[in-house]
């Protein structure tokens, strides 16, 4: 689950071109939108493509990332449970 | 009618341009068949929340606007207008491989929406919080002068005071990897100082961006008076004649043109267009030319026009620039042209203010 947790880190600050944040500079439960990294709408889409394209996970209603992307650690679980590859 | 004034520049160019309160002072010489532009250090102008989806040529046209608006002292204009040949390449190429390399499934929205030609006019609009008038021209190499054209329309007829306008093209490893194939780039590099005896096909190309305030008041610090502007796609005579004409609707003769502004970029099959005129009715007329320092792009004339204005302000000229040994003391008039592979001809016309 750490290693998970690290990948998703690295993918986030990579794939969402976060120049500011380092990966050690994400908490495990810090809020990823909002006042937390401060993500958006379209980082919403970019990560809802991420879980497909990665683990396999197809998130059909959009509403329903508002409580997986909640932390890296929801997530986390979430894609442990659900994941196809 | 009213009379339009470039009231700022901002400059991002192979040049280190950025600082306005200097003038080509240091040249940067290169050796190569395509440059770069020299990058000012842009979180000092936007925060990295905005830059993080930012292409370069976003990061470009938004910092030259800002430059241009802060010399102005403007928090914001009446309208936005941009030309741009190619838009943003970098994001278009990478939204277009995501593409083909994942059988077109799985595709990001941020290369999507930054890949657009109006991307960079949007940008700026949106850190302006601008709702006016925004349009951008995908016109080659006559884009820059489009949007001019454009502005200065509005300015004369008093539908806008205040109008920022540029021209922004970046450059991008595959397009370039293709100009290469057909000779639109040299296929040897070449000196900055020699491009004018490379006598070979195709040019030196770059990136840029180059934005200007534009307005119809007139200010104390304000560069120049743009008198005219006209754009030719293809010419059914030759360029003296189109020239002759362009000056006599201006009621202009030869000699009252104190500098001639060429954009000769070293192609052997097609700088012919400049050598007509610097060779015939102008060679009595002072010349310079500017895309040793800038390359090639298709809004490298408005690196042409940030020239020009910067002469007229200051009345200097870097020796850089020089085409011909011709001396002039006092610049009031000038004159520049361009075109790209023989087609999409510009005469603009500057006037000290």
């Amino acid at each position: 689950m750490d290693d998970l947790k690290q990948e998703l880190k690295e993918n986030i600050v990579e794939q969402l071109n976060l120049e500011d944040i380092a990966v050690e500079d994400i908490d495990d439960n810090d809020m990823l939108f909002g006042d937390g990294l401060g993500l958006d709408s379209i980082d919403a889409l970019e990560l809802i493509v991420m879980l497909d394209k990665n683990y396999g996970i197809k998130l059909t209603d959009p509403k329903e990332g508002r409580a997986i992307f909640e932390s890296i650690d929801v997530m986390a679980k979430y894609i442990f449970e659900n994941r196809t590859k | 009618m009213k009379a339009v004034y470039i009231n700022s520049v901002g400059s991002i160019s192979s040049q280190k341009t950025f600082d306005n309160s200097s003038f080509l002072d240091d040249i940067i010489s290169y050796e190569d068949h395509i440059i770069l532009a020299v990058d000012p250090n842009y979180k000092d102008y936007i925060s990295p929340a905005n830059s993080r989806r930012m292409g370069k040529g976003i990061k470009m046209g938004v910092v030259a606007s800002k430059i241009a608006l802060n010399e102005a002292n403007l928090d914001t204009v009446d309208a936005i207008i941009t030309g741009t040949g190619m838009g943003c390449l970098r994001d278009s190429k990478k939204f277009l491989s995501a593409i083909i390399d994942n059988d077109e499934q799985f595709l990001t929205p941020t290369s999507f929406i930054q890949s657009t030609h109006n991307t960079v006019g949007g940008q700026i609009a949106l850190g302006l919080q601008c709702k006016g008038y925004n349009f951008t021209y995908v016109h080659a190499s006559i884009s820059f002068e489009s949007a001019v054209l454009d502005a200065k329309l509005m300015l004369e007829n008093n539908e806008a005071n205040t109008i920022l306008v540029g021209g922004v093209d970046e450059i991008e490893d595959y397009t370039c990897s293709l100009h290469k194939l057909v000779n639109h780039i040299k296929k040897e590099k070449v000196s900055s100082t020699d491009l004018l005896h490379s006598k070979t096909e195709g040019a030196v190309f770059s990136e840029g961006a180059n934005f200007f305030v534009l307005s119809n008041l007139k200010q104390d610090s304000s560069y120049a008076q743009i008198v005219a502007i006209s754009t030719y796609n293809t010419l059914n005579t030759n360029i003296t004649d189109v020239a002759n004409t362009f000056l006599k609707e201006n009621n202009l003769n030869i000699e009252a043109i104190d500098l001639l502004v060429l954009g000769n970029n070293g192609d052997i099959a097609h700088d012919s267009f400049y050598n007509e005129l610097s060779s015939g009715i102008f060679e009595n007329t002072q010349q310079v030319y500017y895309k040793h320092l800038c390359g090639e792009f298709n809004t490298a004339s408005s690196f042409g026009m940030w020239l020009a204005s910067k002469i007229l302000k200051t009345q200097k000229l870097p020796e850089a620039v020089k085409l011909n040994t011709v001396q002039v003391s006092n610049y009031k008039t000038i004159l520049l042209y361009n075109q790209y592979r023989g087609e999409n001809h510009s005469f603009t016309l500057l006037r000290r203010c």
